[in-house]
This record gives structure tokens, sequence and C-alpha cells, in this order.
């Protein structure tokens, strides 16, 4: 999901999307708002869709920084603190730049059960990241997830965005070594 | 003429009384003279129920009930005091005492502190649960006022305050569980925060030394949460309207 976002990003970058003449025009002078603001204009601006808007952003951007939050909190006219509220109540959302990868591995219940949390030490351990962190190297984001609703795959491994099911720690790390190309 | 406030009978550890239709179970009793302990409840302010002290046993409901959001209802029959209560309520504040930095000896509200008192009324004399001795970071950045997150205990009165009452919406809480923390704005220094009004109404609110003033030292600070019920009456027109009517 967030790939098409990006590359409708870079497409943003030529002339085929233009700043809603009403809406202040961010100084940054970034494009990539205007795909937030196609969002916001079809929604009509509600307040009830700040998740929604939240989630859009964070494709558009890859995580949420404070210029992109106080975007939102402005279009939808809500105060900074309730959006960083939300947001930050939310294990999806993200506040730091992720890096090139990123790995989730759902912790919830069946797929602790089965061993999730084996899976999360070995990554950890393999690619030097923390979990919730991105490896120094900048290659790798480490993140756990509670239940991502497909239990009857667990333990469930989700690598740039691909689902992968009945997972196990050797099987996770040779996942990574594929896309990765290999541990340092 | 007055108009007529229509009444339901309900019963309160025993005691019969008129309750105003509409008021909670807390309201209720504390016009009679019922002391029932709570926190984050302010007169005034919307109640939200979140730190269950005020919680309370309602006949023929075997859940028990916060008293700050609860509707009275006809011939109810409420207990405000049995051993069970008075467990459960020990619980929570020790909950709070050992979940953040409340060391009385040395807070600018020592001796005008709520939680301080009512862990004194409902008998806590000391803490089953391991210290968590937090280290969180004091907030002094703003010219009239401190935030110590040691001793907050996330009751939201001032972010109610600060939203129903003021209007600015400076507070909320962000994260959640555990982590969870009052921010300012998007968790920026105070100080620097574009929305405050510097009004003062949040910490007049704050029933412990989390919100304080500026230079107060050990148990100079002195909270004024009274005062929120009387805006509140102002900006219904009480005052002024009734005398209009005359
Ligand atoms: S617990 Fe992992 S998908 Fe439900
Ligand atoms: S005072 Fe009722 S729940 Fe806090």
């Amino acid at each position: 999901m967030s790939d098409t976002a990006l590359e409708a990003g870079a497409s943003a970058s030529g002339s085929r999307h233009t700043v809603d003449p009403g809406r202040p025009e961010h100084p940054s002078g970034d494009d990539r708002f205007a795909l937030v603001d196609t969002h916001l204009r079809r929604v009509h601006d509600a307040q009830d869709q700040l998740i929604e808007t939240l989630h859009v952003a964070q494709d558009v951007f890859g995580f949420l920084s404070d210029d992109v939050l106080l975007y939102v909190a402005r279009a939808l006219r809500l105060p900074p603190s309730m959006v960083y509220g939300v947001a930050t109540f939310y294990h999806l959302f993200t506040f730091e730049p992720p890096g090139e990868h990123t790995c989730t591995v759902c912790t919830g219940t069946a797929c602790f059960v089965k061993g999730a949390d084996d899976i999360v030490a070995d990554v950890a351990t393999a690619h030097g990241v923390h979990v919730g962190d991105t490896s120094a190297d900048g290659r790798l984001t480490l993140r756990t997830a509670r239940c991502l609703g497909s239990c009857g795959l667990a333990p469930v491994v989700v690598l740039d965005g691909v689902v992968h099911g009945h997972q196990s720690p050797s099987g996770a790390l040779a996942l990574l070594d594929g896309e990765l190309g290999g541990v340092r | 003429m007055a108009e007529r406030v229509p009444t339901v009978p309900i019963t309160i550890d025993g005691v019969e009384m008129e309750a105003t239709a509409g008021e909670t179970v807390l309201q209720c009793a504390r016009r009679h003279g019922v002391d029932i302990p709570s926190l984050c409840f302010l007169e005034g302010l919307s109640p939200v129920g979140g730190c269950r002290l005020c919680v309370v046993e309602v006949a023929e409901d075997l859940r028990l009930r916060p008293a700050c959001a609860t509707t009275v209802t006809s011939d109810m029959e409420v207990t405000t005091q049995s051993s069970r209560l008075r467990s459960y309520r020990r619980s929570i504040l020790e909950l709070l005492f050992a979940e953040g930095n409340h060391v009385c000896a040395v807070c600018v509200s020592n001796g005008a502190c709520e939680l301080q008192d009512v862990a004194v009324r409902c008998g806590m004399d000391h803490v089953r649960y391991e210290l968590q001795a937090p280290r969180r970071r004091v907030d002094a950045s703003h010219p009239r006022y401190v935030f110590d997150p040691n001793r907050c205990i996330l009751c939201t009165r001032c972010v109610r305050v600060c939203d129903e009452i003021e209007g600015a919406h400076v507070w909320d809480v962000a994260h959640r569980g555990h982590g969870a923390e009052l921010v300012t704005d998007l968790h920026r220094p105070w100080g620097e925060s574009t929305s405050c009004t510097w009004c003062g109404k949040c910490v007049a609110s704050c029933p412990t030394g989390a919100l304080s003033h500026q230079g107060s030292s050990v148990g100079e600070m002195r909270h004024t949460p009274d005062m929120i019920a009387w805006l509140v009456a102002a900006r219904r027109r009480e005052w002024t309207e009734r005398e209009a009517r005359r």
C-alpha cells in the first residue's frame, strides 16, 4: 500500500496535482502535501476522518513528522495535542523515518503462543536492531504488532508490506536475507 | 417564579433522600453531606469515570458503579462504604502512589493535595506494590507555570478544563497504558506552546503537585479547583439572567 502512495508521491512532483487555491500552500513547497489535500477534499475535511487522514499521510511521507501532524491538525481544525494523542495511541503510526526495509512481527496472542518472541529476538540480534528502531546502517526497521487478524497463519511476519505466514526464526532470517541480500 | 425541578427518591447508605432528576450519585451524595472519595471528578467539568475511586455498590447490580458518572434513578439503593469498596479504593490509591513519584515531603502541594488527603481519608498507610520510581522530565519552560509529570495521576482535569472551559485544548494524553503521559501541543515544551492562553485554569484544577506556579517551593502551592464550577455558572449566565428575570 505504501508503495503505490510513494509512486503517486513521486509523480506528484510533476504538475498533475495542483494545490487548492483556497488552501494555503505548505511553506516547505513539498508537493506530497497535495496528496494529503486530495484525501482531505474527498472526506470534506471531516474531523472524524482524523485516523484515516493520518494513514494517508503516513503512506505518502513514510512517517508522521511534526510538520505533517500540524498540517493535518490545521486542515481538520483540531488541536495539535489531540492529533498527537490519537496518533501516538496506535502502534501503526510511526514518528521516525523508517529504514529501507520494514519487518513487522506479530506478537498477538496466537502468534505469541506459536513463538513470535523467538522470531523477534533472533531478528533483533542478527541485524543489531531493537524493536521499534532502525538498524544503525538504516537498512532494517523492526516492529511488532498486536494481532494482524491473520491468526490462522500464526506466527505472522510482514516484510515490506507482504504477509508471510507460518514463520520460524530461521525462516524469517532467510526471508530477510533474500530481501536485504544477506547479513553484513 | 422558580421552576420546580423534578426529584426522584433514592437511598444512600440506608438514608432516604430526594435526588434532583439528572444529577449523578456523587452530586446527590455530596449535597446531602455523604462523603464519597473522588479524584478525577471536578464540579463543572464533564465526568470521565477514570480514577474509579468513587465506586459505589448499587442494589441488584453486580457491577460497581462510578458515582461521578452514574445518573440517579428512582428508588436506587446505593452503598458508599463497605469492606469491599474500602479495599478497592485503597488498592487504587496504592497503585497511583506506586506508579509516580509521590514523595509528599518534597512536594509543592504538601498539605494541600487531594491525592494526599484522599489517601489519609481512605486509610492508605503503606504501598504494597513495587514503587516504579519513574524518571520523568519536569517541564519548567512556561514563564508562569511548571509541569512535573512525576506527580501526575492522569486524572485529565487539566485536559478537560482547557478544552471545555478555556476552549484552547493545549493538553492531551499521548501514548497508552504504562507509557501514557500528558503533552502540550505536539509534545513540545509548554513554554513554546502557541495554543496556551496562560489562563492558569489547568493549574487551578490540578489535584496534586503536577501543575504549579513558577517559584512555589515545598508545601507552598495552593490549587483552586472550586473556581471552575463558578466559571461554569457564570458562563451559563446564571447570575446575570437571574437578575434579568426579576
Ligand atoms: S495473533 Fe498474530 S495475526 Fe492474530
Ligand atoms: S471520581 Fe469518579 S471515577 Fe474518578
